[in-house]
Order: C-alpha cells, then structure tokens, then sequence
C-alpha cells in the first residue's frame, strides 16, 4: 500500500485494483482489507486522506513524511521468522502411519498428485505470460518453490518409510489388479478429495 | 490428435533368475502430437529405461512399442536407425555434444547423417541455434560453453529438422532456475508446435511444465495427474486469509 501510494495520491479502489495487478492477481484482496489496512495506516500517521466526510471509496490517500520513512524501513526488515506453524499435511502423515488399514505410501502419493497438479497450473500461468510481467514471475515463483518444498518433503517421508518400514505391508487383494486400474482409481478418488477440499475453504 | 508413442504392456527385466531386476512392468502410455508428458518417480524406478525403450535404444522383454505409427518389433534395424535418427531428438543428462565439432556444427549433424547437404543443414542449424539465443555462439566448441549453453545446443540438436518426438532425461541436470526456465520453455514452445515430448526427472518443477505428469514406482505407472484446469482454478481454490 505504502509503495503504491509512494508514486502518487490515491483512491482506495485504485489502490486495490493496482495491488492485485502487481502481484499478477495470484493475491486477491477484498475491499474490506484494503480499508481495514488504510485507517490503521491513517491512524498511525503514514498516510492521511483529503475529506474527513466522504466515505472510504471517495477518499483519496496520500503518503506522508512518516509513512515514506516507514516504506523504507518495511523494505528492510525480514519477514517475521517465529515458530514454524503446525504443519497440517505432517500431521496427517503421522496419523495414517499410526492407523494400520491406511496405505500411507498411497496417502502420499494423493498428496504429491494434488500438489503437482497446483504446481502445473502455476507454471502454465507464467509459461504463458508475458515475459516482461515481473511481478506475476515473482509471486508465481514464490508459490513454485514453496509447493516444491512440500513434494521434496513428502519425496523424504517416502524414502524413510521405505527404509523403515513401520509395520508389514498390508497384503492387499490391489495386487492382481492392473495398475491401469489402480491409477483410474486414485485419480477419481483425487478429484474428489479435491472438491472436497475446496469445499471446506 | 494423432498418438506419437504408444507403450502397450511394456515391460523390462534385466539379467534373469534371482539377479533379475524389473525395471518396467506392464506399463501402458500414450503421448499425441503437441503434448509434453512429464515421468516423475523415485531414483531405480525405472524412468530412464522408459525413455531408452521409448527412444529405440533399447527393446523390452514383452509389449508393444510403437514410434510414429511404426510398430518396432517389425522394423529392421536399419528402418529402426533411420527412425530414430529422422524423427526423434535426445536431450540426455551427458549431453554427448561431440567435442570436435562446434555448436553449429552438432547441430546440423543429424541433418547431414540424415543426407542433408552441408550448406541447408548448416542454415537451419544456425536458424535453430538463434531462436534459442545462441547466434553468437554458433563458431564455439562445447568446451569453451558454459553449462547452461551446452544444454541449450543439445537442445538445439534434438529439435532441428522434422522431428516428431522429443525425448528429455532430467533435462536440465545442474542448471540454475533462471536457465533450467529457459530450457524448459523451449521444450514447452517445440511442444507447442506439434512435436510430442517425453521429460523424465524426480523434479517437480520440471515436471509442471507439463501438460500431464505420471508417476512410476517400482516400473509401475501408479497415478497421474488430472487434465489441466486452467488458471482460474487458482484463484478458485486460493485460502482466503
Ligand atoms: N543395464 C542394466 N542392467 C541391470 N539393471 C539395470 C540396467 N539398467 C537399469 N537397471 C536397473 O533397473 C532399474 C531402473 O533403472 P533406471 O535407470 O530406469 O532408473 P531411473 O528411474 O532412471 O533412476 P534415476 O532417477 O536414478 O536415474 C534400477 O533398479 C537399475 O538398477
Ligand atoms: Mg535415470
């Protein structure tokens, strides 16, 4: 916000509008935030608006000597370190270890197929952008390394339990059927979860 | 769209009795015209063995494999070589970029073995060459390139002439981000045009270049991604926070 005021005065629409441009509209913002964020800015004195009467959308905003100082400052300081969160998918692993009816190879393997499938859509994002479009490459790279990360770990997760088997492996009656099969399988179960999933956000 | 590489029941043994490895089993897979599929899986999966069955350099134990329309179990060896060498390019992992040669030269090289005289070979060597950014690199042997434009050469290599199929090994091996991208829009751009592409690596950014991803464990093709929802699904499916 700081920044984008930084170049010129102002309108909270505007502001939104050119915030989801730069960040190629992978972070969408709703209105509520950008005005939340605005009068927490206004209270603290970074930025002030010209009309005390009109209401927030009327309003033009315009950065302040202090609000410049803290720009500079905001550009500087690392991103908050902290403890990690708790991993949600780590969890999820630790239980379907602990249950013996769970196939925990093939819970990795939804999880891998879901995350590559986000990642595909990520990079066909970027593969077909422009170039020059600067700062849809950064947040789309931001998101790449970061899904990464998560498939490294369950690539890890994978070797681990490989080389040390927690418990027999469940004699399945799946090994006469085609692997053919097995794959339609998990890749409608797939879908499904991922409906699901979406529903739940 | 017309299927490129059929793999039907493919399957590798290597050595025999207790020494036996399976390195494919029964492995079924086609790839049309225009496609870029992705092979991920852990290392000893048998993603290379894939691309070398695939690639005519070497046979399977049983199934069927069939390159551009021709079934290889009824191609002689010389109607086999001339396949490979007309219709298929090869990005491996050692590039094999012959050192004796220069950048152009490499490049028009299967042209010419495929009886193209020096003059056109070289001309579409060069044109290849630029559209990957190396025009002024064309004079240079492979060793006075970085790493990054040998790959990109052995790029250039697998996609001059007529190709049809394109076949990649952890393409972009040691490349940093920047010029793996590079590499890999090239690959996606040639695909693009209607060559069909095979990129195996344990990379999964690598491997979202691709319109389809399939992962083998154990020579066993077990899952593979769902067909592309376009990006709005991002934005559908993005947390609020
Ligand atoms: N010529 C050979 N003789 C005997 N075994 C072989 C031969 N080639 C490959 N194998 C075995 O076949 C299996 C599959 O090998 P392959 O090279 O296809 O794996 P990969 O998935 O490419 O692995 P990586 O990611 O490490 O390159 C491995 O267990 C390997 O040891
Ligand atoms: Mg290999």
């Amino acid at each position: 916000m700081l920044t984008l005021l930084s170049e010129a005065p102002k309108y909270g629409l505007q502001l939104r509008q050119e915030f989801e441009a730069r960040t190629g509209e992978v972070w969408p913002l709703n209105v509520g935030q950008v005005y939340t964020t605005l009068q927490r800015l206004e209270r603290e004195g970074h930025v002030e608006s010209d009309d005390a009467g009109r209401d927030g959308a009327q309003k033009r905003y315009r950065l302040t000597a202090d609000g410049e100082r803290e720009l500079h400052s905001w550009l500087r300081t690392p991103p908050r370190a902290g403890p990690p969160p708790r991993d949600e998918l780590v969890m999820k692993v630790q239980v379907a270890i602990r249950l013996t009816q769970v196939d925990v190879t093939e819970i990795l393997q939804a999880h891998r197929r879901r995350i590559v499938e986000e990642m595909q859509r990520y990079t066909h994002l970027k593969a077909d952008a422009a170039p020059e479009d600067i700062g849809l490459g950064l947040v789309v790279d931001a998101e790449l390394f970061r899904l990464e990360a998560v498939v490294r770990w369950l690539d890890a997760a994978d070797a681990r339990l490989r080389s040390h088997p927690t418990r027999p492996k469940p004699s399945t009656p799946a090994a006469d059927t085609s692997p053919a099969a097995d794959a339609q399988d998990a890749r409608s179960t797939g879908r499904t979860g991922d409906r699901a999933a979406g529903a739940r956000r | 769209m017309s299927v490129v590489l059929s793999l039907r029941q493919v399957s590798k043994v290597h050595g025999s009795g207790g020494a036996a490895v399976h390195a494919l089993r029964a492995v079924d897979l086609d790839v049309v015209a225009g496609e870029l599929v992705a092979v991920m899986g852990p290392s000893g999966s048998g993603k290379s063995t894939l691309l070398t069955i695939a690639g005519t350099l070497e046979e399977p134990t049983t199934g069927q494999v069939t390159v551009c329309g021709s079934d290889l179990s009824t191609l002689s060896a010389d109607a086999t070589a001339r396949l490979r060498r007309r219709s298929l390019g090869f990005v491996f992992q050692d590039l094999n970029l012959l050192a004796g040669l220069s950048a152009v030269e490499n490049v028009a090289l299967p042209l010419e073995l495929d009886g193209m005289s020096a003059r056109p070979a070289r001309a579409a060597a060069l044109q290849v060459l630029d559209e990957l950014g190396l025009t002024d690199r064309a004079g240079h042997y492979p060793d006075d390139l970085s790493g990054g434009e040998r790959q990109r050469v052995a790029i250039a290599r697998a996609v001059v002439g007529e190709r049809q199929l394109l076949l990649a090994d952890e393409p972009t091996g040691a490349l940093d981000a920047a010029n793996g991208e590079a590499v890999l829009r090239m690959l996606r751009a040639a695909c693009k045009r209607g060559i069909a592409g095979v990129m195996v690596t344990h990379d999964a950014q690598l491997a979202s270049w691709a319109d389809r991803v399939i992962f083998i464990r154990d020579g066993r093709v077990v899952d593979q991604t769902a067909p592309s929802a376009g990006p709005e699904a991002l934005l559908a499916s993005d947390p609020t926070p």
